[in-house]
């Protein structure tokens, strides 16, 4: 059992890059499939509108896409991506708490950016003069992803470096 | 599982931006005839590709498009029983009242309702109570002893009637949309203040206000009746009590008047809907909305054929949802 324990670094890095991925992808994919829902409700109604509730609906999407660059940037980090490396079980540890704030903050994410994205699908299928507002309320909840992104970058290149 | 109305919402919110305004009812209104006041309303949507000329032909066909789009964006329309229920109780009154004439009830069904016309026509008149919704058997039951024993129409609305205030009442109670609450709730509670205003004027009995009400949240309906059997001022000295004291005033003026009241104050309780992304509470606004835009252009659509002024009509006109 404790030599389970020593040699499963790899184990919990690669169980912080699977996090990370699908966590955030999870998210996004809800994300998107609400705001597509909306989406696509506008559409019916006014199809020239196809532009501008595009972009509405792609908005919680790059939370999945963060999720997806913390998960490579393990993957390469840990040598299963270019090559083998010797990861320790407080390493593989630390991989998999770098991956937490993209994690949960990208599933969180994009399900209540999703939730601003429909309710500016509205003010634009009401009032598509507004578009440039409305598009401002979903992407500010993109910047918590983003910082969220941000530390588990940070952490990750630290742990490299240790 | 509960259902997501997100698609319905979206298809909703670019639906809002046709709806009449007040602006739109005034034009209405300026319009020098009938013919000038269907053609606006056809610029704005109104009617199909066939050129109808007939107001009422129009305003049916306008019913119909709400229920079919409203059909086409939830499948369950259940949700929706609270609005189409007071169909099926009027289609019991002319089933009744037919079947006991031994008439045909060709023209009088309303079909916007839960039940299949014909189906209930069919029932009643086979006296088959059980193939009824267990919520109509005991009224059709007692409406129809009514009738056959006194002849008395009256009584056998007014068992209807409270039967289907009190099935509205449950819906109300039933849901968790606030909106649907409260109109069901104002369903009843404005129909138990008609009932207390009717009867003080013809001096009916305490018994007999009584027994016509249904049982709401916002009244009393034993300290109701028992105001209505002394008079009309007792009617309006307990309403002040009630969280109907604004529609005191209009009460004064006339029935007609109180129920531009409660349309208005719905239509003031519903705005906040506009802007509500999620939720049935949207799209019953937009039905009570389209309602409320049906029954403004009937006003001034017969107020043209019957000459009516301008200021008649416009004090009669409810606020608008956009």
């Amino acid at each position: 059992m404790s030599a389970f324990f020593q040699n499963s670094g790899l184990f919990f890095a690669l169980l912080g890059a699977a996090f990370a991925t699908l966590m955030a992808g999870i998210g996004s994919a809800i994300g998107v499939g609400k705001a597509g829902v909306a989406a696509s409700g506008v559409l019916a109604e006014e199809p020239s509108l196809f532009g501008k509730v595009l972009i509405f609906q792609l908005l919680p999407a790059t939370q999945g896409i963060y999720g997806l660059l913390v998960g490579i940037l393990i993957l390469s980090n840990v040598g299963l991506i270019g090559g083998a490396k010797e990861i320790t079980v407080l390493q593989g540890l630390l991989y998999f708490a770098a991956s937490l704030p993209i994690a949960f903050c990208g599933l969180y994410s994009a399900i209540y950016q999703s939730k601003c994205a429909v309710a500016g699908i509205g003010t634009v299928a009401k009032k598509p003069d507004q578009f440039g507002k409305a598009i401002l309320m979903p992407a500010m909840v993109e910047t918590y992803a983003i910082l969220a992104l941000l530390i588990s970058m940070l952490a990750i290149i630290g742990i490299a470096g240790m | 599982m509960q259902q997501d109305y997100t698609y319905a919402v979206a298809r909703i919110r670019f639906r809002e931006t046709r709806l009449l305004n007040d602006g739109d009812l005034l034009s209405l209104l300026s319009a020098k005839d009938t013919p000038s006041a269907i053609r606006l309303l056809r610029d704005k949507g109104w009617g199909d590709n066939n050129d109808v000329k007939d107001a009422e032909a129009l305003l049916s066909l306008e019913e119909k498009k709400l229920w079919d789009f409203i059909g086409e964006i939830v499948t369950e329309q259940e949700v929706f029983d609270f609005l189409r229920v007071p169909s099926d109780f009027h289609n019991l009154k002319v089933a009744i009242k037919c079947v006991t004439r031994d008439e045909k009830p060709d023209g009088m069904l309303l079909y916007n309702a839960v039940c299949d016309p014909m189906e209930l026509f069919d029932a009643v008149s086979n006296r088959e109570y059980q193939r009824l919704p267990e919520y109509m058997q005991d009224c059709t039951r007692e409406a129809m002893t009514a009738l056959l024993q006194t002849s008395d129409g009256q009584l056998c609305d007014m068992i209807i009637d409270k039967a289907c205030m009190e099935h509205v009442v449950t819906l109300g109670k039933q849901s968790d949309n606030e909106i649907i609450r409260l109109y069901c709730e104002l369903f009843a509670a404005s129909g138990d203040i008609k009932i207390a205003v009717r009867s003080a004027k013809t001096k009916k009995s305490h018994d007999f206000i009584l027994r016509a009400m249904a049982e709401c949240d916002s009244l009393d309906i034993e300290k109701l009746s028992a105001a209505a059997a002394l008079d009309f001022d007792a009617i309006i000295a307990y309403l002040n009590l009630t969280d109907y004291k604004g529609a005191v005033e209009a009460i004064r003026t006339s029935m007609s008047a109180f129920e531009k009241w409660c349309d208005d104050y719905l239509t003031e309780v519903m705005r906040s809907q506009k802007w509500e992304p999620f939720g049935v509470g949207p799209i019953v606004a937009y039905i009570l909305a389209r309602e409320n835009e049906m029954k403004a252009v009937r006003l001034i659509l017969s107020a043209k054929v019957n000459n009516l002024s301008e200021e008649t009509v416009k004090e009669r006109l409810r606020s608008m949802y956009v």
